[in-house]
């Protein structure tokens, strides 16, 4: 395809996203609305904005880990964040209870649970990548061994806390959209705003990095220090939807791989947006489904993971979809 | 000038690269030939700062690659590595547009524009140059990544086996064109090749390396023998004279 072909394609496509995440977003918030609509408004509203903090944060994190690693069935998740959000809220449990865990100032909870999961990542690239040896495949694979760890723990301490502390334990384990805390909301979004500043320029970059670290290293770029950089965004962008939320799994890479199939090239500057947009589209449009259709029954991570699950058995089983 | 001093690398016990010291010069084709497991793939990413080096320096022009900045190398010397795998969709131009990265950082000017261009046409791949690189061939793919280093526009032009993948039509006029940019051109261009005959017939220079050392360097007919070869290759050479140039035989 001629460069102009590929631009009014991918024009094209992101406009149908757009209308299409737009429509979910105004679905979201009318629908079913009974009473007084200020209040209405202002409730879905908090909700819709952490939904679309998580939108973004997935997509973008997942497409930037794809990049680095030169895999597209690779997600953040591997490298052991959502196996330490979970290990961190089972050890609250089982040293103070679940009466603690539900009365924790959940502000000051968010900012611990962010600063202990980015620091986790920033004390493990640190060790491997101060060594002088670079290598993401390395960070992949101590991330899924320190996961497993994480894990094994949370699985024994859960054993042996009481059946009720459990049942809590459980519900906050899967990732639910109904944050009301406007204040939380208002961090997540000015820290996501401050990651966003740092990704604003580096479209081009991220393009060369797409290339592998050979051809990167020859066209000049410090193939180290940028590594080490997006790793740093990563962990900032899915700490704070770990947080937010809880862990999501399966979501980045069906979103990711949507965007792939969806665009017709792989520059970042259009691969981004389209992410983004397929994962609202995904979350918000889910959301609305699962409160409108199966009314409020289950929750939105337990779709997901399924949706995502079988995405990925049928992207395995039909090898690279093109 | 390529200054190669002293260099050594090893991994854990094992040394692949033994102390070498090798002057490139300047201009013309350098052809380094050796056996599998002689260095030859480990040295050209140690000059293009693929791989760090543990002992020893190599100067490009008077920069020390370890210690340059990798943006300013990057307007003086490019590689092409062997095998260039990737996961994301690219179209050709797009592909050979990264060969701009180091002058435009992905803002391209009318100036990149006409490299892009001249590059393209140089490789023939004005037909092909809106597909998909997933729509190539593998020669096809391989002339779209050297078309890629030929944009760069570096003074040196390093290659890893760029005959990989390549038929016999495509492999003679690929070195045509090596040969051609290094005399048009005026550009410094080294190449890894296993086919000796194409190191006999296309190079101003021939770098012998084997067993992690720099065994011989010449020009062909210095390097083109038979005791040479046969020492090199432990394998039984004949060497004869066709048409100005030296042929070695060996099947």
């Amino acid at each position: 395809m001629s460069p102009d072909e590929i631009r009014k394609s991918s024009r094209l496509i992101l406009l149908c996203l757009a209308a299409l995440a737009l429509i979910s977003m105004v679905a979201f918030m009318t629908l079913g609305a009974k009473g007084s609509w200020s209040f209405v408004l202002s409730f879905r509203g908090t909700r819709l904005a952490a939904m679309l903090i998580v939108a973004y944060a997935i997509a973008v994190s997942t497409v930037l880990f794809q990049t680095i690693t030169g895999n597209r069935i690779l997600t953040p998740a591997l490298t052991g964040f959502d196996a330490l959000y979970v290990l961190l809220q089972t050890s609250i449990v089982f040293l103070f209870g679940a009466a603690t865990l539900t009365g924790l100032d959940p502000q000051l909870m968010f900012i611990a649970e962010v600063a202990i999961m980015v620091g986790f990542s920033l004390a493990l690239y640190r060790l491997l990548f101060g060594s002088g040896r670079h290598n993401v495949h390395l960070v992949v694979l101590i991330g899924i061994v320190l996961g497993g760890l994480f894990r094994s723990m949370s699985g024994f301490l859960q054993r042996i806390i009481s059946p009720d502390d459990f049942v809590v334990l459980q519900d906050r384990l899967f990732a639910s959209f109904n944050v009301t805390d406007q204040t939380l909301v208002g961090v997540s979004a000015l820290l996501i705003g401050l990651v966003t500043i740092a990704i604003w320029r580096m479209f081009s970059v991220f393009d060369v990095m797409m290339l592998g670290r050979d051809t990167a290293v020859a066209l000049g770029v410090d193939h180290k220090a940028m590594t080490m950089r997006i790793l740093v965004l990563i962990s900032v962008l899915v700490s704070i939807s770990t947080a937010l939320v809880g862990p999501v799994t399966f979501f980045g890479l069906l979103v990711a791989n949507l965007a792939y199939i969806l665009m017709p090239a792989a520059k970042h500057r259009i691969m981004l947006p389209a992410a983004v947009l397929v994962a609202i589209i995904c979350l918000v449009g889910g959301q609305t489904i699962l409160e409108r259709v199966f009314a409020f029954d289950t929750a939105l991570s337990i779709i997901i993971e399924f949706a995502g699950g079988l995405f990925f058995i049928v992207f395995l089983l039909k090898g690279r979809v093109r | 000038m390529i200054g190669i001093s002293g260099v050594s690398k090893s991994y854990g016990q094992t040394v692949v690269i033994d102390d070498v010291s090798l002057t490139l010069p300047k201009g013309g084709l350098t052809s380094i030939i050796g056996p599998n497991g002689a260095g030859k793939s480990t040295l050209m990413s140690m000059i293009a700062r693929l791989l760090p080096i543990d002992r020893g320096t190599v100067m490009v022009d008077g920069l020390d690659v370890a210690l340059t900045a990798g943006d300013a190398l990057a307007k003086r010397l490019s590689i092409l590595r062997q095998d260039n795998h990737l996961a994301a969709r690219l179209t050709v131009s797009d592909l050979v547009s990264f060969g701009r990265y180091p002058y435009s950082k992905g803002r391209l000017t009318d100036e990149d524009r006409g490299h892009i261009e001249r590059a393209l046409t140089y490789l023939g791949l004005d037909e092909l140059k809106h597909r998909f690189l997933d729509e190539l061939s593998g020669g096809q793919r391989q002339r779209a990544f050297v078309a890629m280093v030929l944009a760069q526009d570096t003074d040196y032009m390093l290659f890893d086996e760029p005959l990989n993948n390549l038929d016999i039509r495509h492999a003679v006029a690929m070195m045509k064109l090596l040969r051609d940019a290094a005399k048009d051109l005026g550009k410094t261009v080294v190449v890894v090749l296993h086919d000796i005959n194409f190191a006999s017939c296309y190079s101003d220079h021939i770098v012998v390396m084997r067993r992690g050392r720099l065994f011989r360097q010449g020009v062909p007919e210095e390097i083109i023998r038979e005791e040479i070869l046969i020492e090199t290759y432990e394998t039984d050479f004949k060497v004869r004279d066709m048409d100005g140039n030296r042929i070695a035989t060996f099947y």
